[in-house]
């Protein structure tokens, strides 16, 4: 073997060296995925039934607005200007502005509805993103990797529900208690519900379904025998906005027949 | 080439030392910023785009617009536009380096911006305007530059750069097109949801930017050796007549579909910027202003006499060039965001900081454009065919 040669075999080793350890980081993270998986909620369409009608108490959803916002590392920022939600209560009036009409029942009138990310089936805010940051699972959740979000709020014109939020202000001057076991956001970056992905890929729901008891119901529309598919099934629904197209995956039941409607 | 905006005249280093001092106030008011976040503007969750995306939209109509001299010349042979066509060109250049600015200033993660080119999208429409903008740019740059280049050692421009500048007649029109497509197509926002965006946009910045040519010509004129024709001028202006026409014509369409459809949607945007929304005023001020001033500019600029006297002239084509700007420079962008997506309105009044960083920007534009044409008119005055 001469000089050369050996320096060729040294190369090689080198080569084959770096495949195998790739191939073993590879594995590792196939071992990773399975054990997720294994635990995980899996889903082909996750999705929300609102049940209003059980959010009775007039701190009922700002309770499940809180739970959502602590576990989540959400700044309690005050001024509207820069405020940031994820989930919060609206009025019929705004909810469903296009519903509106002055003979409505005092009821429905004087009903808070939680509103959040609609996980849109056809997401404008993933069109627009420049970057990928925004992007739609395979499970249909809208999703954010807040490290890429180069801050151009494109999504925040393009979101027709006002279900995004931006930092304008260092967020995390205003966190009161963090949870250590999420990251919270930078200034500069837009972030939204997430249908509590985190949880989902730990066997858990999503912290506002387990605040809200039993009025908000979460599970697989995709699977036909599934709770939402059912409750949906029985009750008469509606969703925002459903003529610009974008396909809310939260549904809203107002039960209680002619007396409550 | 450049080493002749080096020497000049002591109004020349006054001017030049007079942007100096206002891209440094940009800057320190842009280090605030960046420090705080976009917090320091008056953008809010409800209004996110603010002066900087309408100043960037409005100044690519201005790039866009150098097209409405390079059609005449290079595809009809309208001589008179010879010695304007390069101003054109290099106006392109400043406009779009503005351009590219206020979208930097506008970035909540500016350090991120490569993210735009690691991370290519296709379906987003701003992905497309980097390519485009970036495209023109070049495309203007080098043939000024090559043009000018040549032109100093006395040969014809290269046979390649004929093939560019049909190339970059196009271009002009897709950079303004693809702008356009940024806002029309956003469900729900009605306001920017129409199939006549980009013939607004276009024919507003096809009067806009040849106005403010005008107006750089006959200040060129006044100021320095490089004398445009007065033949140019009233071939220029009755472009900017024309597209100052269109312009309102098709406010006007999208007047007629949206009260006569009477759909609540796309009455908001219009009430709210012409009457006021819910008690919320601001903008009336300013779009009726611009409606007067649109209309008194047009009147001027048709009347044959008029239009001949250099300072009615001057006069009618800054009414149309202020006309422009407030419609798209403020309207446009600000009109998108009432109401919310809950029916409500949120106003929005830009902060001192923010006006000062948008002060520096279209510093940092006169600056280069300043240098770019003082390059051209030394090489100009130096030049064995002079007149070309
Ligand atoms: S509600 Fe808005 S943010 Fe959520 S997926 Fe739909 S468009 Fe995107």
């Amino acid at each position: 073997m001469n000089r050369r040669d050996f320096l060729k075999a040294i190369a090689a080793l080198g080569v084959g060296g770096a495949a195998v350890y790739k191939g073993s980081n590879h594995l590792k993270a196939q071992a990773a995925v399975m054990k997720k998986s294994s635990e995980a909620k899996l889903a082909g369409h996750w999705a929300m039934v609102i049940d209003v009608s059980r959010f009775q108490k007039p701190d009922d959803i700002k309770q499940v607005a809180a739970a959502c916002h602590r576990f989540h590392n959400v700044p309690k920022i005050d001024d509207p200007d820069h405020e940031i939600k994820w989930i919060w209560q609206e009025d019929f009036e705004h909810t469903f502005a296009e519903l509106e009409s002055q003979y409505l029942s005092e009821k429905i009138k004087k009903m808070d509805f939680p509103v959040l990310c609609n996980h849109c089936e056809n997401p404008p805010c993933v069109r627009v993103c420049p970057t990928k940051a925004t992007f739609k699972r395979a499970d249909g959740i809208v999703a954010m990797d807040y490290h890429r979000c180069i801050g151009c709020r494109f999504c925040m014109a393009a979101c027709p529900f006002g279900a995004r939020s931006f930092n304008f202000i260092d967020p995390r001057l205003f966190i009161e208690e963090v949870n250590p076991e999420l990251a919270s956001r930078t200034i500069g970056v837009v972030e939204k519900c997430n249908f509590c992905v985190e949880r989902l890929a730990k066997g858990q729901e999503p912290v506002c379904v387990k605040a809200a008891k039993g009025a908000i119901i979460f599970g697989d529309l995709d699977d036909p025998d599934s709770t939402v598919r059912k409750v949906l099934n029985e009750n008469f629904f509606i969703r925002r906005k459903v003529e610009l197209g974008t396909g809310p995956s939260i549904y809203y039941v107002i039960r209680g027949g002619v007396a409550g409607a | 080439m450049l080493e002749k905006a080096l020497a000049g005249s002591k109004g020349y280093y006054a001017w030049i030392g007079f942007l100096i001092i206002l891209i440094l106030i940009g800057l320190a008011a842009y280090l605030k910023q960046f420090q705080y976040g976009l917090g320091v503007t008056g953008m809010s969750r409800d209004v996110t785009w603010g002066l900087y995306i309408s100043q960037f939209t409005f100044m690519v109509g201005v790039a866009a617009s150098a097209v409405m001299v390079a059609i005449p010349f290079y595809l009809h042979d309208h001589k008179a536009f010879g010695p304007v066509v390069i101003l054109g060109e290099f106006l392109a250049v400043a406009a779009v380096i503005v351009c590219v600015l206020f979208i930097f200033v506008d970035l909540g993660q500016p350090g991120r911006m490569l993210n735009l080119v690691l991370h290519p999208t296709p379906s987003s429409v701003m992905f497309w305007d980097m390519v485009v903008l970036m495209g023109y740019l070049l495309l203007n740059f080098i043939i000024g530059w090559t043009v000018l280049g040549t032109e100093k050692k006395g040969f014809p421009a290269p046979g390649w750069v004929k093939v560019l500048t049909y190339i970059a007649i196009p271009w002009a029109i897709s950079i303004h097109t693809v702008t356009a497509f940024l806002f029309a197509g956003l469900p729900g926002r009605y306001y920017w949801l129409t199939a006549i965006m980009a013939a607004r946009f276009l024919s507003s910045a096809f009067a806009a930017g040849p106005a403010l040519l005008i107006i750089i010509c006959l200040t060129l004129r006044k100021l320095t050796s490089f004398k445009t024709s007065a033949e140019a001028i009233q071939s220029l202006a009755k472009i900017v007549t024309y597209a100052m026409i269109a312009n309102v014509f098709f406010v006007l369409l999208e007047v007629f579909t949206a009260f006569y459809s009477n759909i609540p949607g796309h009455m908001a945007a219009l009430k709210y910027l012409f009457a006021g929304l819910d008690g919320y005023n601001n903008l009336v001020p300013f779009m009726w202003t611009a409606a007067v001033l649109a209309i008194l500019g047009i009147t001027l600029l048709l009347i044959p006499r008029m239009r001949r006297n250099e300072k009615v002239l001057v006069a009618a084509l800054a009414a149309v060039f202020i006309a422009s700007w407030l419609d798209k420079g403020i309207g446009l962008v600000l009109g998108g965001f009432v109401p919310n997506a809950f029916g409500k309105v949120t106003e929005y009044i830009p902060s001192l900081t923010e006006v000062m960083i948008i002060a520096g920007i279209y510093a940092i534009g006169f600056f280069v454009l300043t240098i770019l044409y003082k390059v051209v008119i030394a090489v100009r005055e130096q030049s064995p065919n002079a007149e070309h």
